[in-house]
């Protein structure tokens, strides 16, 4: 009896902190957005975190894009071909990545490669009183540290899924065409008749930017209000990953409802 | 000193501070001179640190008045807060320099944010202020390739870029060998003179602080215990004053936590 | 110094960025082909559109001419109205006939225009007068049954 009480009070408890740090980070979100304005004007400070999110993930976006598109030719070819449609490799190839696996796997990605990179240094900023540091020289912590983080992701990573999409789908050429030989011509000329400009890729794009929105949010949030000690910093960083993890896919679930709702 | 009310920098009247049932401060009063150095003293975990963010105002008391050159910080908008800042400057406990730029941009962080100075003036104040700290040759160093001492030498000469009126040392002596202390604590002197700031310094480093400072406050418990110019701290008979400067173990500042009586705990057993 | 090599990487990021959206949009998409040019809207009514869906090619001689852009129910005649976006390239004839036809026995349906002969040509907000519904499979199915069953009771009549 008491452990059961024990287990619903922690519940609760749980609930109760999960809400707060939901207000807390939507406050933070507003001043974030308050303090976007002057951070952009600076624009080499965005450029710079352009480089150490955007750039610094282009190996592991570029190498598993090209490794998830050719898997994705060498299953899909084996399935289709069953039904005599080996010829439509390309449009399995390049809706699946250009709807859902590029954004989310990109996401993911990029959630523990920049967001992790991205909270560890702001919570070791904040640990080793750097931002307050900044905050008594008379600027703003938020303004010049956690802005430009922030528009660095939201700027890399629609860039990174839609390169992660276009690799893939060199990937799924490179396997379906060249080592298995579905025809070239009609691998493109099926792809481009069933995928659509505004509806398929913009949809994408649109995707990889809420994702990008949410992980650079997630993973600046984490970092500065992290428990400024070492434990606090791996705690943190952890919660980053998984946290940007869940986000990704539930909030896959709700654009792709959204936007593929009565559509084949 | 303390009867030229209208020369006065900072003062503090009745602070009290708590961070949620915990009371920090309990009613602190301070007076600070211009151009003179302060220390305020005691054990670790009084308090001291969090007066300096009051002064700072990166805390609010919760009671109280905390005024710095004659304005109630806790009254500061925003922005008439971050003003009075750049006035300020502040060395933190272990430096906090900015571990991603040199030591030259660390320096130069604050003329940047807050000047449009062009790049040549800047170099020449950046290297004359680490000039004024002896680690000119160290301007293309990073921080981590820095020994304590002088990371806390750099961070010195960033507190000062914008050469301010009020410097703040937080526990500037932490975890240095005798000879960088005996450098940060002249420097410190000699930097106060020379800009013709005013200094306060958290530190529990008595024989270093007697040598350098105008004026001491003890601090216990959330309270002044003692206070008093270094001549009259060392030919003073109050008990607690004395137990500090010549570090004794146990006297009015005890060696135990709050406890029972030792024999009560042992022969009545925890669970009784 | 540091910052020009830092800038070249960014610049380098976002121009193969730009480049892989560009990709994306040109050669996996169609933007290129039925969505860049001019285009004009006609619409027809049809009894039954079976599984056609928005966005469905429109194809004349087995060459993709335009898109469904839309799909309605009309409640006075109680047909379906379908829109079609037509490339401003092709012209069509007004007596056009639409037709809805499927891509092999289970493939995608799609709308397959006929020209007619007329010398006017179809213009933005012109109807189709004539048009063919779908071949519902079902039916087709049970059309063939109702036959099969006919035929066998009439020797005995």
């Amino acid at each position: 009896m008491n452990g059961l009480l024990n287990v619903i009070r922690r519940l609760g408890a749980m609930v109760v902190e999960g809400v707060w740090r939901i207000g807390f980070a939507a406050r933070f979100f507003m001043l974030l957005l308050r303090h976007s304005g002057q951070s952009l004007m600076r624009i080499h400070l965005t450029v710079r975190e352009i480089y150490f999110s955007g750039v610094l993930s282009l190996l592991i976006i570029v190498v598993s894009g090209l490794f998830v598109g050719m898997v994705l030719g060498l299953q899909g070819y084996e399935t289709l071909q069953r039904y005599g449609s080996g010829d439509a490799l390309g449009v399995l190839v390049s809706l699946s990545l250009t709807r859902e696996l590029g954004p989310v796997v990109a996401g993911l990605l990029f959630a523990s490669r920049a967001g992790l990179a991205v909270t560890a240094e702001i919570g070791l900023m904040k640990t080793t009183e750097q931002l307050d540091a900044m905050d008594m020289m008379a600027v703003n912590p938020i303004a010049r540290v956690v802005a430009p983080r922030f528009w660095g992701g939201v700027i890399s990573m629609p860039l990174l899924a839609a390169l992660f999409s276009a690799m893939g789908v060199f990937g799924g050429w490179l396997i379906g065409v060249v080592f298995i030989g579905v025809d070239d011509g009609a691998f493109w000329s099926q792809m481009q008749a069933a995928v659509d400009f505004r509806f398929d890729i913009m949809n994408g794009v649109l995707k990889s930017f809420v994702f990008g929105a949410t992980v650079a949010l997630i993973a600046v949030f984490e970092g500065y209000d992290c428990t400024p000690t070492a434990e606090g910093l791996s705690r943190a960083i952890t919660r980053t990953v998984v946290t940007s993890a869940l986000a990704i896919l539930a909030l896959d679930f709700v654009l792709t409802s959204l936007m593929f709702r009565g559509q084949s | 000193m303390v009867s030229e009310t209208d020369n006065l920098l900072v003062s503090v009247k009745d602070v009290r501070f708590a961070y949620g049932e915990r009371e920090i401060l309990r009613g602190i009063d301070l007076k600070v001179p211009r151009g003179k150095v302060v220390a305020i003293m005691g054990g670790s975990g009084c308090g001291k640190t969090t007066l300096l963010r009051l002064i700072g105002g990166q805390l609010r008391a919760t009671g109280g008045t905390v005024e710095v050159a004659g304005r109630n910080v806790a009254s500061l908008t925003t922005s008439e807060l971050y003003e009075m800042r750049r006035r300020m400057g502040m060395l933190f406990q272990f430096g906090a320099l900015f571990t991603d730029m040199s030591v030259f941009d660390n320096v130069a962080f604050p003329l940047r944010e807050h000047t449009e100075l062009p790049f040549g003036l800047i170099r020449d104040m950046v290297l004359m202020k680490l000039n004024a700290v002896g680690l000119r040759g160290a301007a293309d160093l990073m921080p981590a390739e820095l020994s304590g001492g002088m990371a806390r030498r750099v961070a010195l000469a960033r507190a000062i870029a914008l050469d301010p009126m009020l410097i703040m040392y937080d526990e500037p002596f932490a975890g240095l060998d005798p000879i960088s202390l005996g450098v940060i604590g002249q420097l410190i002197r000699k930097l106060n003179d020379a800009l013709g700031a005013t200094t306060i310094m958290v530190t529990h480093d008595i024989m270093e602080s007697l040598q350098i400072v105008d004026y001491i406050y003890f601090i216990s418990e959330g309270r002044v215990v003692a206070e008093g110019t270094p001549d009259e701290l060392r030919a003073s008979q109050d008990p607690w004053v004395y137990q500090f400067i010549h570090a004794e173990a146990d006297g009015p500042v005890p060696f135990h936590y709050p406890a029972a009586a030792l024999d009560e705990s042992l022969i009545g057993g925890r669970g009784a | 110094m540091r910052r020009t090599t830092l800038d070249l990487w960014v610049g380098f990021f976002v121009v193969i960025g730009m480049a892989a959206l560009m990709f994306l949009a040109f050669k996996v998409g169609n933007l290129g082909a039925a969505n860049a040019g001019e285009t004009y809207v006609v619409s027809g009514q049809f009894d039954n559109i079976g599984g056609l869906k928005a966005r469905a090619p429109v194809k004349s001689a087995g060459v993709v001419v335009g898109r469904v852009s839309d799909i309605r129910f009309d409640t006075k005649s109680y047909r379906a109205v379908v829109t079609l976006t037509l490339d401003a390239r092709y012209q069509f004839p007004r007596d056009t006939i639409a037709t809805i036809l499927t891509s092999g026995l289970l493939g995608e349906q799609y709308v397959g225009l006929e020209p007619g002969g007329d010398e006017a040509m179809l213009k933005t907000g012109d109807k189709l007068q004539i048009t063919q519904s779908a071949v519902v499979l079902e039916k087709l199915i049970g059309q063939f049954m109702f036959d099969k069953a006919a035929e066998g009771s009439a020797p005995a009549n």
